[in-house]
């Protein structure tokens, strides 16, 4: 029987296999960051122990950067040291650190692609549960805790258990995929599957919603897999993979003779077979908006907000849950989405902060302003993607139009710097998790694509981007 | 890592789905840059108020529920961020066993690199469990849950088992498989980055 894409560069990593036992798996990328590495770090030292191949791994500095004026010492203390401990670490055991004044600074799964690090058909791992990311480029990549990075910094291999395979097939066309974006497709996925739908599993993106889409778009698909429980997504490479990663600063020197190997082998194939299988069709889906307080609790732009009752489908348990999110985020089911008014719009995260992202934000902003009770802000994934807006001239789009223009960074994503929504704000925003108070304590955040909340900030509310003029 | 021992205690009762790591600790605390002194903010939005009031109606505030071991809580426990202080901060405020029909893969993995043992149950057990006000006792070894009431077995693998039952140090382990690790790395075909 065939074997699928995760199954055959699985096997291409074990190193120890035992029978009902974790197979010992190899990495081939660690990328680090100053949150979840500190700790990891000190237990090389209390054990006397080196970092195994510091040449597979990089880190950088994103959560917790602040993203104003980057010739400013860091205000808040705490922040300051975990960013000066990041960069102690990655002298003292000779990893190759991207800090705050490098122009290569990112979110670290914006710079990954970016610099051709992120490779087809490699494992890929970091203490962030976003390192699903990397999947679209056809790697397995996963998120994972402190005590495994010690572990990989240590042996530059995990403990893993084999997850099981989870098929979601898009299929159809968008009719208009400037208004109806990658966003939109991943969070109607999540929205069937639930938030758990995808335990224990990697999950392969497949069918032609998905191959019709650029690297920037898979990346937003791959993204947020873990927001639907999974372990890892993944797309197969294809030419627009292959050409992506093509000349980057550090693309392999033999990079063409590694895309021969990969075009024959990086496919599932015709004869293999799935554990679980979803399939959405795109031909009519609509921009998509969270509602609640995690991303199943999102619906189309044009309808009005669930009843508890539509939500939960019969399970006590949701029901509760979609009551008390409702509760949390001041609505009531019944509401029109485009009848919600905004106070925040925060256009940045690892999901949606690349260069296609700013460039599709920027055609709904041109010419317009920011409505009067609206702050918004963009955040660039990367130092380099700002640069590369920069460039084009989308900085002063923006500026002109009363947004705020960051530095790279997690910034509003998680709000551990000192971007942050006050206490009942309500924000749109582009990045992964409606979690309670995640983007600010008693903060209220919706969930939408790029165009989605540029066309919320000149508005004031939510707005059906098909209405507007997008080509 | 410590070994597991077993545990007899009160179960706290937390009648809630899809509890996400950001909740179990939120953003603020992950700058720390130790492992310990998590558990004074375990749910620290849900415990107190925006002044830091303690909120009354949390259960974790209900003096009942004091020096409990064992937490129960709803489906799809510790979704959400990888951040392994989520459980750090349940192991500092004293619990070593949690209980539910399903938990979040990394939550889940965190669990058992640091002595905690997280036990999946189907959910009319657990919601048994959720209204259980006599103390019960999770035995490791026989894989039973002993209640005033009933004995109920579960499922751990055999080398989670194992890992918890000695307190393995997961690292050490590997490193006897160190001439394996050089061999595939001879003939691995993924160059360096640098």
């Amino acid at each position: 029987m065939g074997k699928t894409l995760f199954e055959k560069i699985w096997e291409s990593h074990v190193v120890v296999e035992k029978q009902n036992e974790p197979d010992l798996i190899y990495i081939d990328r660690h990328l680090v960051h100053e949150v979840t590495s500190p700790q990891a770090f000190d237990g090389l030292r209390m054990n006397n122990r080196k970092v195994r191949r510091p040449d597979l791994t990089i880190a950088t500095m994103d959560h917790n950067v602040p993203t104003s004026d980057r010739s400013l010492p860091i205000l808040d203390q705490t922040s300051a040291v975990q960013i000066k401990t990041l960069e102690n670490n990655c002298k003292d055991f000779g990893i190759k650190l991207f800090d705050i004044n490098s122009p290569n600074q990112g979110i670290v799964h914006v710079i990954g692609p970016q610099l051709g690090i992120t490779l087809p058909g490699s494992t890929i791992v970091c203490g962030d549960s976003h390192t699903s990311t990397h999947g679209a480029f056809g790697a397995l990549a996963l998120g994972i805790g402190t005590s495994e990075v010690e572990h990989v910094l240590a042996s530059q291999t995990l403990w893993l258990e084999k997850p099981k395979t989870f098929e979601v097939r898009v299929e159809g066309k968008r009719k208009n995929p400037h208004a109806v974006t990658a966003k939109d497709i991943i969070l109607s996925i999540i929205k069937n599957i639930g938030t758990a739908g995808g335990t224990g599993t990697v999950i392969e993106y497949r069918g032609e919603g998905i191959r019709d889409l650029s690297m920037d778009q898979r990346m937003t698909i791959c993204n947020m897999s873990i927001e639907g429980g999974a372990r890892a997504g993944l797309v197969a490479p294809d030419q627009k993979t292959f050409d992506y990663l093509r000349g980057r600063e550090y693309t392999p020197k033999n990079y063409d003779s590694l895309v021969d190997s990969w075009k024959d082998t990086l496919k599932t194939d015709s004869d293999a077979t799935f554990d679980k299988q979803f399939i959405l069709d795109i031909n009519d889906i609509a921009p998509q908006v969270s509602w609640g307080t995690n991303p199943e609790m999102t619906c189309n732009v044009d309808e009005p907000i669930p009843s508890s009752d539509e939500f939960s489908n019969g399970n006590a348990n949701q029901k509760k849950g979609a009551e008390k999110a409702l509760e949390y985020m001041d609505l009531e089911s019944g509401t029109m989405i485009e009848d919600i008014k905004i106070d925040r719009v925060f256009i940045g995260s690892c999901t949606n902060a690349r260069l296609e992202d700013l460039i599709e934000a920027s055609k709904i902003v041109q010419g317009q302003k920011v409505a009067s009770n609206v702050k918004a802000m963009v955040v660039p994934g990367s130092q380099m993607v700002k640069k590369q807006a920069e460039e084009m001239g989308l900085d002063k789009i923006f500026i002109d139009a009363n947004f705020e223009w960051r530095a790279a960074g997690c910034s509003m994503c998680l709000g551990m710097n000192p971007d942050i929504l006050s206490p009942g704000e309500r924000c749109a925003s582009t990045s992964n998790r409606n979690f309670e108070g995640r983007q600010g304590n008693g903060g209220r955040t919706h969930l939408v694509s790029p165009v989605m909340a540029a066309a919320a900030a000149i508005n004031g509310h939510f707005v059906d981007v098909r209405k507007l003029d997008l080509n | 890592m410590k070994p597991f021992e077993n545990v007899k205690s009160i179960v706290t009762p937390f009648d809630k789905v899809n509890v996400d790591t950001d909740q179990i600790i939120p953003k603020q605390f992950l700058k720390l840059v130790q492992k310990s002194g998590f558990g004074k903010f375990l749910f620290f939005n849900w415990r107190y108020d925006e002044n830091e009031n303690i909120k009354s109606d949390f259960i974790l505030n209900d003096p009942k529920y004091d020096g409990s071991k064992i937490l129960v809580v709803g489906d799809n426990f510790g979704c959400g961020s990888s951040r392994e202080h989520a459980v750090w901060a349940l192991d500092d405020y004293g619990f070593s066993v949690i209980i539910s029909s399903s938990f979040a893969d990394i939550f889940f993995s965190n669990c058992f690199k640091n002595g905690i043992l997280p036990i999946s149950l189907e959910p009319k057990i657990v919601a048994k469990l959720l209204q259980e006000t006599s103390p019960i006792e999770v035995d490791l070894e026989n894989q039973i849950i002993i209640t005033s009431s009933e004995d109920i077995s579960f499922e751990i693998n055999s080398h989670k088992k194992k890992i918890l039952l000695e307190g393995l140090d997961d690292i050490a382990q590997t490193f006897q498989f160190e001439d394996k690790i050089s061999e595939f790395e001879e003939k691995s075909t993924v160059p360096s980055v640098l």
